[in-house]
């Protein structure tokens, strides 16, 4: 029981970093159907973005960590940005109109050149984070295991939280939600509507980025390292995860995200961390044969 | 009577196929329009002409009101309807259908609440202004729900409205952008009469009240007598008649395009006054 307990806290954990992940790709995908290849990136850059923040703050001498996670979080966030609009103002608004295997092959360049970039600029070494918070509560002890929530994966959580609150207020109260939500729709009649359907779009990149940099920040404050490849596995297990969910449904989104980390966390507390990813993978296998509109997906109904 | 819209030599080529030819008319403030002819003739190529869907081969399509006078043809999408103010609803229906009813008017509205909310940073933390703003929309919407009759089907997903009232929402939402020009595609297609006699006072009603330029693309000959000031008839592309809707319906060539070219025979009795002449 206690470890079952202990797993589920490292799954919820581990889905909560899959989930702002996969937001960026639902909400990408839903706007203007299609898959950003180069977001898993875009997490892997704002995972490097938050240890070089870090570095930075060090040599301020800010002794408050709690400030320094802060600091370092909206830096991240800013940065991350940038570069999420920068990819969709380079790569994929020039093809927009285009045929629709275009944008997805520049995605797919955009991944492979994000990736040397940030190789050549911080070498193929994986890059230590030192542990800054140590410590946690430990929720009920027995049989001689004891559960533990330490204050990383509370804070991750946490944040994850806060951070889906406010996008669901975002989308559901306010003018640019409901212009996103009108351009995922009818792009045509949202213009007519003066609805801006470019900065539209580039909006949306850009919050998707900012979500990918607080998964790469809470990437490195959980595992302590990061490299350049990271981006490539963690988006693909957010993009099984968006699927899983429905992609295009920003609920679905974060639940497939939570399921995705439950499943590799059991997987590896009971069968074998070396399969966890088989697992992972497998369950996107499954959805797709029995469910391809995902769980809280709506189905795709063609327009006559 | 001033110039709301001036359309100069509008050309619309795709590839061989000459869409429109050479059109040139005006339409005025506070007035209605009329745009009539066959099927294929060209008016809804001219409607996507004005709300930038297509860039003209040739011509020059200037709007003027108050606020300045703008050149649709060179007009990003958007702007067409932010800056020059012109607004459009499609022959076939195309309403947010997973949005509600209210939604549907609110997004119309975007610009404004946009700046309102200094780019939605403001707006999301409650600021009064932005709480202003969108008090505002909802009023103006709750306004043009109450002239369409949709008041209560306001919570409504629009895609699961009745047909009539997906047609009507078309016309509140485009209001609901506060144009100076409104474009309508067969505003009354599959409306019954008496929805069709409610179609022509509430377009009435935006002419004389609203004080909005009214362009309307419509077969049902008997709306197209009885509320608009001036008609333009194309056949083939070109204009083959301009002017007061008496002085269209008699006019042969009118007769001819409609009806086809059969020299010394009468028009069957119904069908002159389905054009709303007397037999």
């Amino acid at each position: 029981m206690e470890y079952f307990l202990q797993q589920l806290i490292n799954g919820l954990t581990l889905g909560a970093i899959y989930g702002l992940i996969a937001i960026g790709y639902t909400m990408v995908y839903g706007i203007i159907g299609m898959i950003n290849f180069a977001h898993g990136d875009v997490f892997m850059i704002g995972a490097f973005i938050a240890i070089i923040a870090f570095a930075l703050v060090w040599t301020t001498g800010l002794a408050s960590i709690p400030l320094a996670i802060l600091l370092v979080l909206v830096v991240t966030m800013i940065f991350t940005a940038a570069y999420g609009w920068a990819v969709e103002r380079i790569a994929y608004r020039p093809l927009r109109g285009s045929f629709r295997l275009a944008p997805l092959i520049s995605a797919i360049g955009m991944s492979i050149f994000l990736q040397n970039y940030v190789q050549l600029l911080q070498g193929a070494r994986i890059k230590p984070l030192p542990p800054l918070i140590s410590g946690g509560v430990i929720l009920t002890e027995g049989n001689g295991f004891a559960v533990q929530l330490n204050y990383t994966q509370m804070i991750i959580i946490v944040v994850t939280v806060l951070l889906m609150a406010a996008f669901t207020l975002v989308i559901t109260r306010t003018a640019l939600g409901r212009a996103q939500r009108a351009c995922e729709q009818d792009r045509g009649m949202a213009a007519l509507l003066g609805i801006d359907v470019d900065r539209t779009i580039s909006l949306t990149f850009v919050m998707g980025a900012a979500l990918a940099a607080v998964a790469g920040l809470m990437f490195a404050l959980y595992y302590g390292v990061v490299d350049f490849f990271i981006g490539f596995l963690a988006g693909l297990k957010a993009f099984t995860a968006a699927v899983l969910g429905g992609i295009g449904s920003l609920p679905g989104a974060m639940l497939g995200g939570i399921l995705i980390g439950l499943i590799e966390a059991f997987w590896s507390g009971y069968f074998s961390v070396e399969y966890k990813d088989v697992a992972a993978f497998s369950i996107l296998v499954l959805v797709l044969i029995f469910r391809p509109t995902g769980l809280l997906g709506r189905p795709e109904v063609e327009k006559v | 009577m001033t110039a709301l819209l001036t359309v100069e030599h509008l050309t619309m080529r795709f590839g061989g196929l000459t869409a429109v030819d050479d059109l040139s008319f005006t339409a005025a403030a506070r007035e209605i329009t009329a745009i009539i002819g066959p099927n294929g003739a060209g008016k809804t190529t001219v409607f996507n002409c004005l709300t930038g869907f297509y860039k003209p081969t040739v011509g020059r399509l200037t709007l003027a009101h108050d606020g300045g006078t703008y050149l649709l043809e060179q007009l990003d999408g958007h702007c067409i309807a932010k800056d020059a103010k012109v607004a459009r609803t499609f022959q076939n229906i195309r309403l947010f259908a997973r949005m509600t009813v209210l939604e549907n008017l609110i997004v119309a509205q975007h610009n404004r609440l946009m700046r309102a909310s200094g780019y939605t940073l403001l707006g999301l933390f409650g600021h009064p202004r932005y709480a202003r703003a969108e008090k505002e929309a909802v009023e103006l919407a709750r306004h043009w729900l109450e002239r369409t009759r949709l008041t209560d089907l306001a919570d409504w997903e629009a895609g699961n409205l009745p047909y009539g009232a997906q047609r009507r929402l078309e016309i509140a939402r485009a209001m609901c952008t506060r144009p100076t020009l409104l474009c309508l595609d067969e505003p009354a297609a599959g409306l019954n009469p008496r929805e069709s006699g409610e179609l022509n006072h509430l377009l009435q009603a935006i002419r004389d009240e609203d004080g909005v330029g009214v362009l309307l693309i419509e077969h049902d000959m008997s709306v197209v007598m009885q509320i608009s000031d001036h008609v333009v008839v194309l056949d083939y592309g070109r204009r083959i008649a301009d002017g007061p809707p008496e002085a269209v319906r008699n006019d042969p060539a009118v007769i001819r395009a409609y009806l086809g070219e059969e020299e010394d025979e009468e028009l069957p009795p119904e069908i002159v006054a389905d054009l709303g002449g007397t037999p």
